[in-house]
């Protein structure tokens, strides 16, 4: 029986990571897997911090992942990967955007925007994929496709082929955005 | 073929293959998409209620005419629809009634964790309780069945973790379903008379709801290795012991939590040395297994307070939990903050600014309560803020009543701020009411209401005129101002707090995250002309922030509203372009 596998997409409340998890669902359904994925919908979506949990194997129980548990962390901000580090299991990976959000307390000066946040990732044993996803999707046509970009590294992760990844993507963006998407789900893979 | 479906997308799958014609709501995360959901079946009929009492009435309404019917609401809603729930009970349905009650543990998006179970248990009711999105569906149908077996509503108990994970579900196609209406007073007025004579209706109602319970195939026991030790479980809580402990002790899934098999409970606890309940919040099932004579452990080994996962119930069986590795940083706080361009954010500067006491209520605005702009004092529930300025001001008297205003947002207005509002123009506390009219109900989404020219579906609709209304109600004094402009909004709300009467200034201006609204675009920024003073600071605005003290645009997020231009004396703000 194949181990329940975690991944969690983290973020701040608008930079659309719903997108990454309906298409991660796609793709996990069609290769047969039970999947859940357990999203944050209301008030922290307002600029908060954000988290999408999503889980596949022969059968999946919990709709959430816990501390430890995740093969692979995808953040679409480098302070919230930096936040959920302890949800990452020994040896996962934390696919990174480069990208920095100022919270409104380091808006507000309350705190400050700790540096050496890549570092000290490393230092602490984490195995980070840093990316500039942002530059990579306005490469391929579109900031919005930052999620692809990000979808792309976290296929090196699995063993589904191009095709399947291809086709998920086909089955959740518009028409007219699919090319840019594949664009840049191979930029991300490739770069 | 299996898809993935969102829990509250599985239950309007339900309402759908079930024959559901009339859908009534108000909405409340984490309940809102069943009823965008079931929206979206042109053989539904589906409308956002102005509040949850009002939804349950029409749909109890509809299901007297011979239509299945629902309403779905969040936990503190079904607070508000508690009038017609009791004396539901005792009516009973025509054709079948669901009520979906969302409750939200971890208070993600929310003012207080009740257990909407006690509910059931107040008004015998029956309540099921899903735990996946299969079930979701699977129980919205059979609720309807038992609806109409046992002339009952049906109480369908959500969760944050239900409604909100998609997990996989088979669909089938729907069944229409359609009843007559008969006059019968006897069940359907309740006046003394008729209400003393249903009440033991009620009573044999519940006695056979609990012989149903006891073969009810969603009390499901499941067999585990070691009986030394057996789980009582229910809703999601039923998934992280599956999780953390797998089939290592039997489990009785409790999928239906009122009225509880009595038999059933007592022969699962004859065949265990001790029960354990695993359940988030109260310990309901607990203490209905002490009353039945059965020594359960719950509350000793879990809290009643939040959300519990794989590894609390691993914790609390004495497994080690996984754990990984926390970074030695100062990870400063994500808290949600108003977007860039949002409208509050000048009116809230200015309150501010004027150093008033600010009750205030339920939605986006209740976000003015954090730094910087830290404005509210109170938020309690909808409506709240207008009721309770009536108190304040003729506790304190006319001192206090010229520095103190309420805030409430047009839909939440609309929900249960009219009533307070009559209560300051007849009882006379001239107070000072602000409708936030960003003419949409933000918080849960973008749901239409009352006032804003457009119902569910997308058509247009009667709009309230909220100056007309207010006049109507007795306010002598009623203004508009675009909060945008923060000498515009000055001037009012000192003149209105000044007059010698109520007053309502209404605070109009767009949801900036609408799709219809333009905006002008992103500021210009000269950093070289920035004093460092921090004036453009104080409003919280997530497109500005000080880079070595000198300021800077994010320009994805500015809109242009030009709130922050106002407050920058030295030109670094919103030259020409």
């Amino acid at each position: 029986m194949m181990k329940t596998k975690n991944i969690m997409i983290v973020g701040v409340g608008g930079q659309g990571s719903l997108l990454a998890s309906k298409l991660l669902g796609k793709l996990l359904i069609t290769k047969g897997y039970d999947v859940k994925v357990s999203e944050v919908h209301g008030m922290s979506q307002r600029g908060g911090s954000v988290v999408t949990y999503v889980r596949f194997g022969d059968k999946v129980y919990s709709p959430v992942i816990d501390k430890g548990e995740a093969d692979a962390i995808i953040s679409f901000e480098l302070l919230e990967a930096a936040r959920w580090t302890e949800f990452l299991k020994p040896g996962g990976r934390i696919i990174c955007n480069t990208q920095k959000i100022n919270p409104m307390p380091v808006i507000t000066g309350a705190a400050e925007y700790p540096r050496g946040l890549e570092e000290k990732m490393r230092a602490a044993g984490i195995d980070l994929d840093a990316v500039d996803a942002l530059s990579l999707a306005e490469q391929a046509g579109s900031a919005k496709a930052t999620n692809l970009v990000l979808m792309g590294r976290l296929a090196r992760l699995f063993d589904f082929t191009d095709a399947e990844w291809e086709k998920a993507i086909e089955d959740s963006v518009p028409p007219k955005f699919i090319d840019l998407n594949k664009k840049a789900f191979h930029l991300g893979k490739e770069a | 073929m299996k898809q993935l479906l969102l829990g509250n997308a599985a239950v309007a799958r339900g309402l759908y293959e079930a024959g559901c014609r009339f859908v009534s709501s108000y909405p409340g995360t984490p309940s809102t998409e069943i009823t965008e959901e079931a929206a979206k079946f042109n053989e539904i009929y589906a409308e956002w209620a102005p509040n949850e009492k009002v939804a349950m009435e029409s749909a109890f309404g509809a299901c007297l005419a011979g239509q299945r019917s629902f309403c779905g609401m969040k936990h503190v809603g079904l607070n508000v629809a508690a009038d017609p729930l009791f004396t539901l009970s005792y009516t009973g349905v025509n054709a079948g009634l669901i009520i979906a009650v969302a409750d939200d543990a971890g208070m993600h998006s929310s003012q207080n964790e009740q257990d909407s179970r006690h509910y059931a248990r107040a008004s015998k009711i029956p309540m099921l309780s899903p735990s996946d999105s299969a079930e979701a569906l699977a129980m919205t149908k059979a609720a309807y069945e038992i609806s109409e077996e046992f002339d009952t509503p049906v109480l369908l108990k959500m969760c944050t973790r239900v409604s909100h994970s998609q997990s996989l579900v088979e669909t089938s196609p729907r069944q229409e379903f359609e009843k007559s209406y008969q006059k019968d007073g006897a069940k359907y007025i309740m006046m003394p008379g008729n209400a003393k004579k249903r009440h033991p209706v009620v009573e044999e109602r519940t006695a056979k709801l609990k012989e149903f319970a006891e073969i009810c195939p969603w009390n499901r026991l499941e067999a585990g290795k070691d009986s030394s030790l057996g789980i009582v479980t229910d809703s999601t809580c039923y998934q992280y012991v599956k999780e953390a402990l797998g089939d290592t002790y039997p489990v009785l899934k409790i999928g239906m939590v009122w009225p509880l098999p009595d038999k059933k409970l007592r022969d699962f606890a004859a065949t265990v040395k001790k029960v354990v309940v695993v359940e988030e919040l109260d310990g309901f099932l607990e203490q209905y297994l002490h009353d039945l004579g059965i020594p359960a452990e719950g509350k000793s080994r879990f809290s009643p307070i939040g959300e519990f996962s794989q590894n609390t119930v691993a914790a609390a069986f004495g497994k080690e939990a996984p754990s990984g590795v926390k970074l030695d940083a100062d990870i400063p706080p994500r808290p949600p903050v108003m977007c860039a361009g949002c409208p509050h954010r000048g009116l809230y500067y200015v309150l501010k600014k004027l150093k008033l006491t600010v009750l205030g209520d339920i939605g986006c605005y209740t976000l003015g309560a954090v730094p910087p702009l830290a404005t509210l004092d109170t938020t309690i529930c909808m409506g709240a803020s207008v009721s309770g300025i009536h108190g304040f001001v003729k506790a304190l008297g006319e001192g206090a009543r010229k520095n103190t205003v309420a805030v409430i947002g047009d839909s939440t207005f609309m929900h249960s701020g009219m009533t307070g509002l009559v209560n300051i123009a007849y009882n006379d506390s001239k107070a000072t009411v602000i409708i936030l009219d960003n003419s949409i109900t933000g918080m849960t989404g973008h749901q239409q209401n009352p006032t804003t020219g457009m119902n569910l579906k997308g058509d247009p609709a009667a709009a309230v005129d909220l100056e007309k209304l207010c006049r109507a109600i007795g306010i002598p004094s009623v203004r508009v101002v675009d909060p945008y402009d923060l000498t515009q909004v000055e001037t009012a709300v000192k003149e209105e707090l000044e007059k010698p009467c109520a007053s309502v200034i209404i605070s109009r201006r767009p949801c900036a995250l609408l799709k219809y609204v333009k905006h002008p675009g992103p500021i210009l920024v000269d950093s070289e002309k920035c004093r460092s003073c921090g004036a453009c600071m104080k409003i919280g605005c997530p497109a500005l922030s000080l880079r070595d003290k000198k300021i800077t645009l994010d320009a994805t997020l500015c809109t242009g509203c030009g709130v922050c231009t106002q407050l920058c004396k030295f030109g670094a703000l919103g030259g020409d372009k």
